[in-house]
């Protein structure tokens, strides 16, 4: 076992001296062909024999006190096999490791919440008899209004401390020019196409859950604790899952319904809930109000800079959106505030999604420095370079690495930012107003505890095992090209086995840190192999070469099979964050170029071009990493002109829970996306030298469509989404 | 989803003794049952009837089979080249895969997307008569701002429809009598009053057979759909129009419009406007001015008002180009 904490940036021996050249390069997705093919089998599509459906049954109103649940009619449909509603281990919401929500609560927190189950031989008949449940309320008058809830400004949850530097009222006083303006953002659905499925099945005590679900690890825990059960009965299986955004990091109220009445039944039982229930059922990004002030010189050179924010969530859980996240390390300024007021709702649960804070967060202060550059009479990406800090403007702390100005750099250049016209309004195509705009991205890196499986197999072959889940991002490709590279074989040699609880606990996906943590575990397992592998070859570790399937030392080239003598040899790693961490200031970041077209007659913002140039340390795979960052700036295309969860503050219902009407780009909506990195090895991030990528491409990406519908219009745009109403004033008259 | 039984016509007849919903495409009808928004005791399936063709009749016309997906209807030479405004609405509406199931009949049928109709959990006219309308004092943001009631805001989806009302289209059935009636979709469509459960003519029982286009119209034609994404979603505004300008004066119009009302909305008063008239943005205000005279805002919904003129103004600007 080799385990190892970040204390040091140094690199792991095998990773200095391989030259398999499989890490970085553009290798298809090893599942794809499983994928197009249909093959891949996601949870709701296993179909054991005698299986039951499960639907859960939501609150009629959004606040009060459950006095009674009548399931007589329900119970009386032909085909229905229980109903749950009385049992102490019921969820009101989502678990996970860091919170648990209230179990057999009476109390109701928002519309929808699980308050009983139907479980029968035909989803039809679960849902039908559903619709029969009669529940009784003590119902109170609830806080849906965003705008008029009680607002808590020191609030004891959330994970981002508050920052408070200097006298900022005295700095705004002070200063040769000032900004103040107040961004809003609406309520995000994770929106994930896989629904949220969930097959559950006992074997004596032992419990078998096959979930969508990022982080697998967490859920067996939450899901142990949910029942009462020691986390050792509990495994988990995700081995495919068709989306998270962040709504399947924690552990939904209907798995663990499942499990409750798989053994009750004695049968296995599955349910996916259908896309309206995953509005209440499933977290989701609260609506923001977000002020943003800087002080500077009348060059933009900034005195002073507050991002201050306002989040809600519901009685019963405990996550606050950062809203700052992404400002607190962006520019320099010695006053510096950074906070989240927390506004108390009866609306179901906020939490993580997509980019939690940087996402929303970018959007108000880059489109902040962009309204300051045109106050100033600056370039935009000058005012950036000119208050670009040395470190860490909050913390003080050296960089680890960070490539921004080379991002602005490149990217002007990449996308012809010298031939942009600055005066807003004046380049027309037709009908059309056209825009350029830009911002920067920047997204926290963090690594976390990972551990993994490496073990030469007697024919040669290499197995990586480890609870890594694959949302889409590439995680079997890039842990296979990791092992790969190490052990001198290709990455088709090597099989990878994740999304099973009963493989070495790894990070999951969420946070961006999933590829960094879980290819550093894979690096550390491979180290055992590597010694052991010396040992056979009479040689130091330091003096092997491993390429195609062979091992050099010495003057004598073994073969990987001959070595492993019929017996596999195996490996353990396991990696966790240390005094780098500590140390060092780190980030992904980037700049994000769009080029956009309004109509002038309707408003309708079409975009044209987008092209981002990033700084994620080590690319791991140059294709599934270029993959994920072109979805990110999809969703900030996606939330810049279309998505809005909206609340009906009479009652606290979702009016548009549906893909109908909750409107995410499709197709016809993104152009031709261009991403380029600029690569520098971050050893201080991880053993594997990678920072987050996943959550970077959003960050700053619906800034930038915004700042570019300003350049096209000359509206400038502070409430997201930039819908055609909200255009309509500012274009010029038919 | 409530249980409910199923059969199948081979015959017209059979369909309209059957008593029940009729089922062709299902791409509108199986969503709402799904979420018990409708909840037939029945469905007769008629996709197997032989209604899926389309044909030139001696006066130049087309009958159109009720059972013609909207993806051929839309890539028929003869619509392509003579009803183009048809073929761009159908293009424009919801998806690919949509179009290769929604059959001609069921399109001009589709229900509302009202965010309420859609919620069960809600008041609405349309869905439960009598139990009000929450849209009204709700978020209304895609409903209609004309021919509303007190009792129902609700918008007609279908952009197809729209370019048939622009084009004059005839509306074929049978009764369970054996009766055929010739519906101009003029008459076709109802407004909501207090009644908006009721949504066309059709009786019980009564099937869409076919659809007649009269024969090509002169002039210039255009479908214009203002949306909030490129593709799939509902028209906030959209126009129809077939346009001929003749020695410098428009010699006639037919304007229709979709998003703004409960059907595919046409106003003689706006074609008034502007017949007759050299095109000119004078006349074209005119013509706006006549299509939203009695136009009500209901909150959300304010900005169609404002945008449904400068959509207007453009597309004639275009038509008369």
């Amino acid at each position: 076992m080799t385990e190892q904490a970040i204390d040091t940036a140094e690199r792991p021996g095998g990773l200095k001296r391989a030259v398999q050249g499989q890490l970085g390069a553009p290798l298809p997705r090893i599942e794809g062909p499983l994928k197009v093919t249909g093959t891949a089998n996601y949870a709701f599509e296993d179909a054991p024999a005698n299986v039951a459906y499960l639907v859960v049954v939501g609150a009629p109103v959004g606040a009060g006190t459950i006095i009674a649940i009548d399931a007589t009619a329900a119970e009386g449909v032909p085909g229905v096999l229980t109903v749950i509603h009385d049992d102490p281990r019921m969820m009101a919401g989502e678990g996970n490791s860091r919170a648990m929500p209230s179990q057999g609560s009476r109390q109701i927190f928002h519309v929808g919440q699980p308050v009983a189950a139907i479980v029968a031989d035909s989803l039809a008949v679960a849902r039908e008899a559903a619709a029969l449940v009669r529940v009784d309320v003590d119902a109170r008058a609830g806080r849906y209004d965003f705008a008029d809830a009680p607002v808590d400004e020191t609030p004891a949850i959330g994970f981002l401390p508050s920052v408070t530097k200097g006298d900022l009222d005295l700095a705004m006083r002070d200063a040769a020019v000032t900004f103040d303006a107040t961004y809003s953002t609406p309520a995000h659905f994770p929106a994930a196409l896989e629904p949220h499925a969930t097959l559950a099945w006992w074997d004596g005590d032992e419990l078998t859950v096959r979930t969508s679900n990022q982080v697998i690890g967490a859920a067996r825990g939450t899901i142990a604790t949910a029942l009462g059960i020691d986390a050792a009965k509990v495994r988990v299986l995700a081995p495919f899952v068709g989306g998270g955004f962040g709504g399947k990091t924690g552990v939904g109220a209907e798995v663990v319904l499942a499990a409750i009445a798989a053994q009750r039944l004695g049968r296995p039982v599955k349910v996916a809930l259908p896309r309206r229930d995953t509005a209440y059922l499933v977290h989701h990004r609260s609506e923001t109000r977000q002020r943003i002030r800087i002080a500077c010189d009348h060059d933009g050179h900034i005195s002073a800079i507050a991002h201050e924010g306002v989040a809600y969530q519901n009685d019963d859980s405990g996550f606050l959106e950062p809203i700052p996240f992404g400002s607190i390390p962006l520019y320099s300024g010695d006053t510096r505030v950074f906070r989240t007021a927390l506004a108390r709702v009866d609306l179901p649960p906020t939490g993580a999604v997509r980019a939690p804070g940087e996402a929303i967060g970018t959007f108000a202060i880059e489109c902040a420095m962009d309204e300051l550059a045109e106050q100033l009479g600056i370039d935009t990406i000058e005012l950036r370079r000119r208050n670009e800090p040395a470190c860490d403007p909050t913390s003080s702390k050296p960089f680890s690495t960070r490539r921004l100005l080379d991002c602005y750099a490149e990217g002007a250049r990449r996308f012809g930012w010298p031939d942009r016209v600055p005066d807003p309004g004046t380049t027309r195509d037709g009908e059309w107003l056209i825009g350029i705009g830009m911002a920067a991205a920047l997204r926290g890196n963090f690594t976390v505890e990972a551990a993994a499986n490496v073990r030469l197999e007697p024919s040669g072959r290499v197995t990586v095992e480890t609870d890594m889940t694959d949302i889409g991002t590439g995680t079997y490709t890039i842990l296979a090209q990791t092992a790969g590279e190490v052990l001198g074989v290709t990455a088709d040699q090597v099989d990878v086995r994740i999304g099973d609880t009963n493989y070495p606990k790894s990070a999951g996906s969420g946070g961006s840190f999933g590829a960094g943590s879980a290819c550093a575990a894979v690096l550390l397992a491979c180290e055992d192999v590597l010694a052991e592998l010396a040992l056979r070859m009479n040689a130091a570790p330091e003096e092997l070469v491993l390429r195609d399937g062979c091992v050099t030392a010495g003057g004598r080239e073994v073969p990987l099979a001959e070595l492993a003598r019929g017996e596999p040899i195996e490996g353990r790693g396991k990696s966790s964050p240390g005094q780098q961490a500590k140390r060092t200031s780190q980030a992904s970041h980037g700049a994000h170029f769009c080029e956009v077209a309004v109509n002038g007659v309707t408003g309708e913002v079409r975009v044209r071009r987008m092209l981002g140039v990033f700084d994620v340390g080590r690319v791991l795979n140059q294709k599934t990493a270029a993959n994920q960052i072109i979805g990110g700036m999809v969703w900030g295309i996606s939330y810049a002109l279309g998505e809005a969860a909206v609340v009906d503050t009479r009652n606290g219902r979702f009016v548009n829970p549906d893909f109908g009407e909750y409107h995410v780009a499709v197709n016809a909506d993104v152009p031709q996306i261009d991403v380029h990195f600029i690569e520098e090895i971050d050893d201080a991030a991880n053993q594997v030298g990678a920072k987050g990528v996943g959550e970077l491409g959003i960050s700053g990406a619906g800034a930038a469509v915004i700042n570019a519908i300003h350049n096209a219009t000359g509206v400038r745009v502070r409430d997201v989404p930039a819908t055609l109403d909200t255009l309509l004033a500012g274009l010029p008259p038919v | 989803m409530k249980t409910f039984d199923y059969r199948r016509a081979d015959t017209i007849e059979a369909a309209t003794h059957a008593n029940g919903r009729f089922i062709a495409g299902g791409t509108n009808l199986l969503d709402l049952m799904k979420l018990q928004v409708e909840t037939p005791e029945r469905l007769v399936d008629i996709s197997r009837l032989d209604l899926d063709t389309i044909e030139e009749r001696d006066d130049g016309g087309l009958t159109i089979g009720a059972l013609v997906p909207n993806s051929d209807l839309a890539a028929d030479p003869r619509v392509v080249a003579k009803y183009e405004v048809l073929s761009r609405a159908l293009l424009a509406g919801a998806s690919g895969q949509l179009r290769n199931k929604a059959s001609t009949g069921g399109n001009l049928l589709q229900r509302t997307r009202c965010y309420y109709f859609y919620d069960t959990a809600t008041r609405c006219n349309k869905r439960e008569p009598g139990s009000g309308c929450d849209a009204i004092g709700g978020f209304n943001r895609i409903l209609a701002v004309l021919g509303t009631s007190d009792h129902c805001i609700a918008t007609h989806p279908s952009d197809m429809a729209v370019a048939m009302r622009a084009l004059d289209a005839v509306i074929v059935t049978q009764k369970p009598d054996g009766d055929k009636r010739r519906i101009s979709i003029h008459d076709f469509y109802r407004l909501p009053g207090d009644t908006p459960q009721i949504e066309t003519v059709l009786e019980s029982g009564e099937l869409i057979t076919h659809v007649e286009l009269p024969a090509p119209p002169t002039g210039k034609q255009v479908y214009r759909k203002v949306r909030d994404r490129a593709s799939y979603a509902f028209a906030l505004v959209s126009v129809a129009g077939v346009v001929e300008v003749k020695d410098g004066v428009i010699a006639s119009a037919a304007l229709a419009f979709g998003g703004l009302g409960p059907m595919p909305w046409r106003n003689p008063a706006v074609e008034a406007a502007i017949v007759g008239k050299a095109p000119s943005t004078q006349a074209f205000e005119a013509a706006a001015d006549a299509l939203l005279a009695d136009a009500r805002g209901y909150g959300s919904n304010d900005f169609k008002i404002p945008l449904a003129r400068r959509t207007l103004i453009a597309t004639l600007r275009d038509l008369t180009a």
